[in-house]
C-alpha cells in the first residue's frame, strides 16, 4: 500500500490523531505523543502567555508541530492578534482559529471565522479554522484560504460524539480540504466512525484528559484512528438492507 | 435589629458619634436605598426585576426529598432544580452533589485550579457599611499608596511568581478615584498578566477607561440581595444605593470588561436566597452578553479589626460546600473562587469538587507585601486589614499542594486583545 500521508500547508504529517488543548496537561502530552503517536498539538496561546516555569512551549518534545489556537478571541480582529502573538511567542505558522461569542457552550462564529481566516492566510499563516459544520461557510474558508477545514462533532468537551455527522459528511464530500474533526469526540470507536466517512484527521482532548488511563486511552484512540483510516481506503463493504437484495432485479424488464 | 455590628472608637468627635447613633437607630434619616444619587448612571435593565421576582418566590421549605433526587437526575440543572439543591432537604444528599458537582467541574475545566492574588491598594472608604473593617466610622490606620508605593508593591507579589493580581480599594471616590485606579492599573500590566478589579461600582464609561488602562475583570459583590437587609448594614455613603450596585457588572460589559463576578456576603442574610439570587443575576447576565466569562465568590462574614464578636456561624462548612456544589451543577461553566477566608482544608477540600481559583500569598492590609513576604521590616506606614483572613500560605506552598494533589496549578489563561 502507498504511504497514507496527510498534507496540511506545506507539512507532512504521517499521524492522523491530533491534540487538542481543551484540558492541558504534561502528561497528556506526553501520552499523545508517545502511546498516540500525535505529530500535531495545540497549544492555546493565552495559555502559553505564561513566564517561566509553566511555559508549554518549553515541554513540546521535538519532532512535534505545534498547533496555537486563538482561544479567548471574541472576535476576528482578537483571533487575528492573538495569532499573531503566538508566532512572536515562537509558535510557528501554524495556527487554530477558534472565535466564539459565547462562554457558556463555546460554540465558534463561523462568519468572524471567515474573516479571520482571510486576513491570516494572506499574511502567510497556514490557517486551520475551527468551525460549525455548515458547506457555505466551509467554502468560504476554502475561498479565504484556510489549510484545512475543522468542523465540531458535538459540543466541545462534551463527548457526545457525531451530533453532526450528516453534515460533517456533505464537508467530506464536498470540500478539497483536509477535514479534521474538532471537538465533541468522545470514543475511539466514534473517532473510527468519522474516519471510515472519509474525515481525514481527528482531534480530541477531553476524551483522553478525563479517561482513567491516558496512556492507554491514547494508545486506543490511535488505533482507532487507523482503523477507521483503512476502512475508509479500503471501501466499505456493501450494508445489506431489509434483510436481502430483491432477487429480481428491477431493472429486468429492459430488453437491449 | 442585631447590634452585634456596632463600634464606637473613642476618637469620633460628639457630632460624628451623634450622626453614627442617628444613623444606627433611626431609620428615617438614613437614605432611601432604592433611590440614585447624581452622577450614578442608569441603564436599561430587566435583570433586577427578574432576580428579585425569583428570590421572592422562593420558599426552600417547600421542596422535598423528591425534588432533590430528581434535580440530581436532571441533564440540565434548571432554576428549580437549584433552588431544591439550595433548600434543607438537599443536606443529607452533600455527597452526591459534590460527586456530581466534580464531574462537572473536570468537564469544564479539566484538573485546573487558577491562582491570583488580592492586592490592596488604599483603604479610605465614605460608606458606613456596619460588619466592613473599612468603614468610615472604625478606627483604623488608613492609608493609600502612591504610584511608587504600588510599584514596589507589584515588584515583591511578581517576584514570587503570580500573574494574575486582583486591585482593591476601599469606595472612596474622592480618596481613590477613578484616575487614580487606572495609573495602578497601568503600573499592573507592567507585572502581572491579568489584571482584575475590585473596587466601588462605576458607570460604563468609567469602566471602560478602566479597562482601556488594562483591566479586564471587574468583581462587586452585592453582599446581600435582601434589600430590606441591606438597608439596615449599608446605612450610609455611595454604597447604600442597592440598584447601582446591582447594575455594575452589567455597565463593566457595556464599557468592554471581558468577565465580571458575582457574590453575596454569606452570613449577612438568608443564604439560601441570597446564593440563588446571586447565581440567577449571573446567570441571566451571561445570556444577556454571551461573550461575558463569569465568575462567582462565597465568601462568609470575617472578624474584622475592633469587633471581635463577628463570627457568624450561619453558614458553616457543609452549607458552603452545598452552596458551591449548587453552583457548579446550575453554572458548569462559571470560575468559581474560594478566597483565603477559608481555611486551607477547606480549600483543598473545595478545589477537588467545585471551585477552580484560589487566591495565594494575600494580605487585605494596605502596603505590607514586602515584610509579609520577605520578612524585612517595612519602614513604611502600613494601613490596616479589611478582614482577618484564614489561610495565609504563600503562592510557593500553594502552588506545590496544588500539584501534590495531582491537580493543575494556572498562573495565567489569559491574553489582553
Amino acid at each position: 500500500m502507498q504511504e497514507d500521508i496527510l498534507k496540511i500547508g506545506p507539512k507532512s504529517f504521517h499521524s492522523r490523531f491530533i491534540l487538542g488543548s481543551g484540558k492541558y496537561s504534561m502528561k497528556l502530552i506526553e501520552a499523545a505523543v508517545r502511546d498516540g503517536g500525535a505529530e500535531l498539538i495545540t497549544v492555546a496561546v493565552r495559555r502559553a502567555n505564561t513566564k517561566e516555569k509553566e511555559s508549554i512551549l518549553d515541554y513540546i518534545p521535538e519532532g512535534v508541530t505545534l498547533l496555537p489556537n486563538t482561544s479567548g478571541a471574541r472576535d476576528a480582529k482578537e483571533a487575528v492578534r492573538i495569532a499573531r502573538l503566538g508566532r512572536e511567542l515562537g509558535c510557528g505558522d501554524f495556527v487554530k482559529i477558534e472565535i466564539m461569542r459565547d462562554s457558556k457552550y463555546l460554540l465558534p462564529d463561523n462568519e468572524e471565522t471567515v474573516k479571520a481566516t482571510k486576513i491570516l492566510a494572506d499574511e502567510g499563516f497556514v490557517v486551520m479554522p475551527y468551525m460549525y459544520p455548515d458547506l457555505n461557510a466551509a467554502r468560504d474558508l476554502v475561498g479565504a484560504g484556510a489549510a484545512a477545514v475543522m468542523p465540531l462533532a458535538s459540543p466541545i468537551g462534551s463527548n457526545k460524539g457525531l451530533a453532526t455527522k450528516d453534515f460533517i459528511q456533505i464537508l467530506v464530500d464536498e470540500i478539497d480540504l483536509p477535514i479534521i474533526v474538532d471537538a465533541g469526540i468522545g470514543r475511539p470507536s466514534q473517532a473510527c466512525e468519522a474516519m471510515e466517512m472519509g474525515v481525514d484527521a481527528i482531534m480530541a482532548n477531553t476524551a483522553l484528559a478525563t479517561s482513567g488511563n491516558v496512556a492507554l486511552m491514547a494508545s486506543a484512540f490511535k488505533d482507532g484512528i487507523n482503523a477507521g483510516r483503512k476502512a475508509y481506503l479500503a471501501g466499505l463493504g456493501r450494508v445489506l438492507n431489509r434483510g436481502g437484495d430483491a432477487s429480481d432485479p428491477l431493472t429486468g424488464f429492459l430488453r437491449d | 435589629m442585631d447590634n452585634r455590628f456596632f463600634i464606637d472608637s473613642e476618637k469620633l468627635s460628639p457630632a460624628a458619634l451623634k450622626k453614627k447613633h442617628r444613623l444606627e437607630t433611626d431609620p428615617s434619616c438614613r437614605k432611601d436605598p432604592m433611590a440614585y444619587l447624581p452622577g450614578m448612571e442608569k441603564i436599561e435593565s430587566n435583570i433586577k426585576d427578574r432576580v428579585l421576582s425569583a428570590v421572592a418566590e422562593y420558599d426552600p421549605s417547600i421542596y422535598t426529598a423528591k425534588d432533590v433526587r430528581a434535580a440530581l437526575e436532571h441533564r440540565r440543572c434548571t432554576t428549580e432544580d437549584f433552588k431544591a439543591l439550595l433548600s434543607p432537604a438537599a443536606a443529607p444528599f452533600l455527597e452526591e452533589m459534590a460527586a456530581k458537582a466534580k464531574l462537572e467541574t473536570e468537564k469544564h475545566f479539566g484538573n485546573t485550579v487558577y491562582l491570583f492574588t488580592p492586592l490592596y491598594i488604599a483603604n479610605y472608604c465614605e460608606n458606613y457599611c456596619v460588619y466592613c473593617g473599612f468603614n468610615c466610622y472604625n478606627d483604623i490606620r488608613r492609608l493609600k499608596l502612591s504610584a511608587e508605593q504600588i510599584e514596589a508593591e507589584m515588584k515583591v507579589i511578581a517576584a514570587s511568581g503570580m500573574e494574575e493580581i486582583l486591585l482593591l480599594t476601599g469606595e472612596s471616590r474622592g480618596k481613590s478615584g477613578v484616575e487614580y485606579i487606572g495609573e495602578a492599573c497601568k503600573l499592573a500590566r507592567k507585572y502581572f498578566r491579568s489584571v482584575g478589579l475590585e473596587i466601588y461600582p462605576l458607570n460604563s464609561d468609567e469602566y471602560r477607561y478602566l479597562h482601556e488602562c488594562g483591566a479586564d475583570y471587574v468583581t462587586v459583590f452585592q453582599e446581600t440581595y435582601d434589600i430590606e437587609k441591606y438597608e439596615t448594614l449599608h446605612l450610609a455613603g455611595h454604597k447604600r444605593v442597592w440598584p447601582y450596585r446591582f447594575d455594575a457588572q452589567e455597565r463593566a460589559l457595556k464599557g468592554g470588561m471581558r468577565g465580571v463576578a458575582f457574590s453575596a456576603l454569606f452570613g449577612l442574610s438568608d443564604f439560601r436566597k441570597d446564593a440563588l439570587a446571586t447565581a440567577l443575576h449571573a446567570s441571566l447576565l451571561q445570556k444577556k452578553y454571551p461573550a461575558a466569562e463569569i465568575s462567582l465568590s462565597c465568601p462568609r462574614l470575617r472578624p474584622i479589626i475592633n469587633n471581635e464578636s463577628i463570627r457568624p456561624l450561619d453558614v458553616g462548612e457543609r452549607e458552603l460546600c452545598r452552596i458551591l456544589c449548587a453552583y457548579r451543577l446550575f453554572l458548569p461553566f462559571a470560575q468559581i473562587t474560594v478566597s483565603s477566608r477559608e481555611s486551607a482544608a477547606f480549600r483543598d477540600g473545595i478545589i477537588k469538587i467545585a471551585a477552580t481559583k484560589v487566591s495565594a500569598g494575600v494580605s487585605t492590609g494596605i502596603g505590607d507585601h514586602e515584610s509579609k513576604y520577605e520578612g524585612k521590616e517595612n519602614e513604611n506606614e502600613k494601613g490596616d486589614e479589611q478582614f482577618e483572613i484564614s489561610d495565609s500560605r504563600s503562592l510557593k506552598t500553594m502552588y506545590e499542594e496544588i500539584e501534590k494533589e495531582g491537580l493543575q496549578p494556572v498562573l495565567n489563561d489569559y491574553l489582553y486583545v
